[in-house]
């Protein structure tokens, strides 16, 4: 009797599971509205033979197993609707005529930058359709079109263009590329030209701390790029590029998918520049010729009804640039005193991974795991000065999302760890370092879906360089009223400055380096610790019935120590120290966008900007900073025809104010500069006939007045001579630049 | 073999227990009419705000709303009425005309001339 109630016992529970019935009615809309059971339609389990026709009241009734997850309802006149199954509950379902199919599309326009008003960080969307205004080519140059991020030439030498946000450098970005870390360490003065702009399918900037998910580092802000996805529509694009001065681009792109969870894409990407400018006739090239190939492999894994995404990359990357005095041949004149020439020549190697994981039952809970290995190697002599750099870095990061009774509280917690060793060579000088930090973060966000949320969050790492140290961060937004958004933000950032590898403009002049070590642990320096504090404001309304958003930001950034690049002590040397409390970088923005029509818009924005730091001779703005720069952007395109094909036009203007320049009274008259360089406006404009969706091309010229800074390079008749300094540039060195290029798409 | 067999009736029960305490949190489906961005957000909200409800989920293609919550604390009567409370009609109950037409008009979904988006 005993074994028997045992045996029940067991089995009991395995009865409850056996196999049922999932029952339910299937209905449509009759002429006079009211909803009615339809008889005959059929009922089947997708990908089985296991089907069932519903009776006069429109009910069915179906063999259920686990494995069945799609229904599917069919009926002549109706549209096939597929229902996902979580479970045996009897539902209704609701059957539209076929004529329904053709549903109309209240068309507003995507716009192609916006800030949400929702989010409680200030996060800047740039998407797709934004980044095709800009000309080209990689993502340095993505920004153009975007008031909130200045982009500068960062020498004479390079023609790179260097990033700024608040009136900090990109070193104070944190930049990632989907949430991994990538510009940084020995990629900070040519990373972001690795990025090709075809590859990028959007982009946030953060302003303020930002988030703790991603490390310590970002004191300005944060910019993170979305690569396009290999389960992308289009199997093939093809975007070639060709420009006046004689530069060329390359992408294609080939999506495949392999099987129904896997999908890759190969980008590959090339691009050079072999024809000698010197429009300024000082006997060096305006622009270093160069050519690059980035290969990119990705691979993505979705299985959406276990909850899994993975995606693997492996990029290659293989960057030569040539740069100095025209006549300078590297096969024979490398390191000679007679003519000065500059090589940089970098390969870089990137692997990463990630997977994700969402419980199916409960969609607020997930886990994300991120591991990227990069080698950056960087070898480069300018004249005499010899510059190598090799940076290997590891970087995982394992992120668990939950939540805190209900939606309305989030939060996410986890771990990351990273290594970086350098192996960096300052002429004979050896710098090599290894950094290693484990941290833990924790990262708390209410929402309560209306009027008010917030993100504070919290991590601490160990680091051997930078001692043990807690980042706290803290976003809120408050919407007061309709349209409306007030938001407040306030965070922490420490990091170590890589005074060689984000200053190498330093070497393209006859600028001793001069290191005042104050016994910190990275190149004699303190790390660098600053507050970032801002409010921001976002107003939407309507002129005359359209669209229009006022933003008025004001961020300070506030330094406990800064490692001060000092230009100004001496025309022959830079002085490199710490400079502990004093060092501020504030920024107020106003920026008004006005959608004129469906067609047409524009975007109007002015910037001010209060830099200073403590320098040896006292608090002075910081040089090649403008006080004031003002930014206009009109854009207009036309309605989609029948074929999908539309014109498309944009100009861009920027005023930039005048900026102190660095102290060069002790040169000899000819080698000084002025104290301030003047005012300058710079105009850019593109045009692009799509002819349908898979065909379009594009015109477009950059710097149309063609400004041109004078005498862009000091001593330039003395390369090896105590004055030479290419260092000091705030104006395009290259006049006016036009381009064409084209764009195919197959899908 | 006794033993063995009272062993696992002893963890077959407490399984069967162990399930049945989790089960404090219900995830159930439902039908809840709405048409747009603007109901979903609602529907969304007006479930958070109910006490008890961890999760919600509407899709306006199906009209379904999915909840995950505490059933000690609410259930899908409650849920429902608060739906209807807030406009939106349910199977069980249906909001009064009042109620219903305190929506944005984007969001009359009893109009069928209204155009889905």
């Amino acid at each position: 009797m005993k074994k028997i109630f045992c045996t029940i016992l067991i089995v009991l529970p395995l009865f409850l599971q056996a196999q049922e019935q999932l029952k339910g009615k299937v209905m449509a809309t009759a002429k006079n509205g009211d909803v009615v059971g339809l008889q005959g339609v059929s009922v089947y389990w997708a990908g089985s033979t296991i089907g069932t026709i519903s009776n006069e009241q429109g009910e069915f009734s179906i063999a259920y197993e686990k494995s069945y997850k799609s229904l599917v309802f069919s009926y002549v006149g109706y549209k096939t609707d597929t229902v996902i199954v979580k479970s045996l509950r009897p539902f209704e379902h609701v059957m539209r005529e076929a004529q329904d199919l053709d549903e109309v599309v209240v068309k507003t326009k995507k716009k192609k930058s916006s800030v949400s008003y929702l989010y409680s960080a200030n996060i800047l969307t740039v998407n797709e359709d934004e980044l095709l205004k800009a000309a080209c080519c990689n993502l340095s140059e993505s920004f153009a079109t975007n008031p909130s991020i200045d982009v500068n030439f960062s020498d004479a030498l390079t023609g790179t263009k260097q990033i700024k946000l608040l009136g900090l450098t990109s070193p104070y970005i944190l930049i990632a590329q989907e949430n991994i870390p990538n510009v940084r360490g020995a990629a900070q003065a040519y990373g972001l030209t690795f990025t090709p702009g075809t590859w990028i399918e959007s982009i946030q900037i953060t302003k303020g701390a930002g988030s703790v998910v991603n490390g310590y580092e970002s004191i300005a802000g944060q910019i993170n790029t979305e690569l396009k996805k290999p389960t992308a529509k289009e199997k093939l694009f093809v975007n070639a590029f060709g420009s006046s001065e004689g530069r060329l681009e390359l992408n294609t792109h080939v999506n495949q998918k392999v099987s129904d969870r896997w999908s890759t894409s190969l980008f590959l990407h090339g691009n050079m520049h072999k024809i000698e400018h010197d429009t300024n006739n000082d006997g060096f090239l305006d622009m270093p010729i160069y050519d690059q190939v980035n290969v990119l492999n990705r691979w993505q894994y979705t299985d959406v009804e276990n909850g899994f995404v993975s995606f693997l990359n492996f990029r290659y990357l293989k960057d030569n640039k040539q740069t100095g005095q025209v006549d300078f041949n590297p096969d024979t004149d490398k390191f000679s005193n007679l003519i000065w020439g500059s090589e940089i020549n970098t390969s870089r190697v990137d692997a990463s991974a990630k997977l994700g994981y969402v419980f199916p039952e409960t969609p607020y809970e997930s886990v994300g795991f991120q591991f990227a290995y990069s080698n950056h190697d960087q070898n480069a002599y300018f004249g005499l000065r010899n510059y190598d750099i090799e940076h290997q870095s590891i970087y995982a990061n394992g992120i668990f999302n939950s939540i805190l009774g209900s939606t309305l509280h989030k939060f996410k917690a986890g771990l990351n760890y990273t290594y970086d060793e350098y192996i960096e060579n300052v002429d004979a000088q050896d710098y090599s370092r290894n950094e290693r930090s484990v941290g833990g973060f924790f990262e708390y966000n209410f929402d309560n879906l209306d009027d008010f949320s917030l993100i504070a969050g919290l991590r601490m790492d160990v680091h051997n360089l930078l001692g043990v140290f807690v980042t706290p961060r803290l976003h809120v937004r408050y919407a007061p009223w309709a349209k409306g958004v007030l938001r407040a933000s306030v965070g922490r950032g420490k990091r170590s400055a890589n005074i060689f590898a984000e200053n190498q403009k330093i070497f393209g002049s006859s600028r001793q380096i001069d290191l005042r070590s104050t016994q910190g642990k990275i190149y004699g320096m303190n790390p660098e610790v600053a507050w970032n504090y801002g409010v921001s404001y976002l107003q939407g309304f309507n002129v005359f019935g359209k669209n229009a958003e006022l933003t008025v930001d004001y961020y300070t950034t506030r330094f406990e120590n800064k490692v001060i690049i000092d230009y100004d002590e001496n025309p022959q040397s830079v002085v490199i120290y710490d400079a502990e409390n004093g060092a501020y970088a504030s920024n107020l923005q106003v920026q008004l966008n006005y959608t004129w029509s469906n067609a047409v818009d524009f975007r109007f924005a002015y910037k001010y900007y209060d830099v200073k730091s403590p320098y040896l001779q006292g608090d002075m703005s910081d040089p090649l900073q403008a006080k004031h720069r003002f930014f206009a952007n009109a854009g207009y395109e036309s309605t989609r025809n029948a074929k999908g094909g539309l014109w498309r036009f944009d100009v861009t203007y920027n005023w930039i104010g005048e900026q102190r320049l660095p102290f060069t009274g002790l040169n000899p008259v000819p080698y000084q500069l002025p104290e301030n360089s003047p005012s300058y406006s710079l105009v850019n404009a593109q045009m692009t006939k799509v002819f349908s969706n898979t065909f379009e091309v594009y015109v477009g010229g950059e710097n149309i007045g063609a400004y041109q800074q004078k005498n862009a390079i000091v001593a330039s008749n003395d390369p090896f001579g105590p004055y030479f300094d290419t260092s000091q540039i705030y104006a395009p060195i290259y006049g006016a630049m036009y381009y064409a290029g084209l764009r195919f798409k197959l899908f | 073999m006794k033993k063995l067999l009272i062993v696992l009736a002893v963890f077959s029960i407490s399984f069967t227990v162990e399930a049945q305490k989790k089960s404090k949190t219900s995830k159930e489906t439902f039908m809840v009419d709405g048409i747009c961005k603007m109901c979903k957000d609602r529907i969304e909200k007006v479930a958070m705000q109910t006490k008890g409800v961890k999760f919600a989920s509407y899709d306006i293609d199906k009209k379904e709303l999915y909840c995950i919550f505490n059933n000690k604390k609410t259930s899908v009567t409650e849920l429902k009425k608060a739906m209807a409370a807030a406009g939106h009609d349910t199977e069980e109950f249906k909001a009064t005309e009042k109620a219903y037409l305190a929506l944005d008009s984007c969001c009359y979904y009893r109009d069928e001339t209204l155009e889905k988006h």
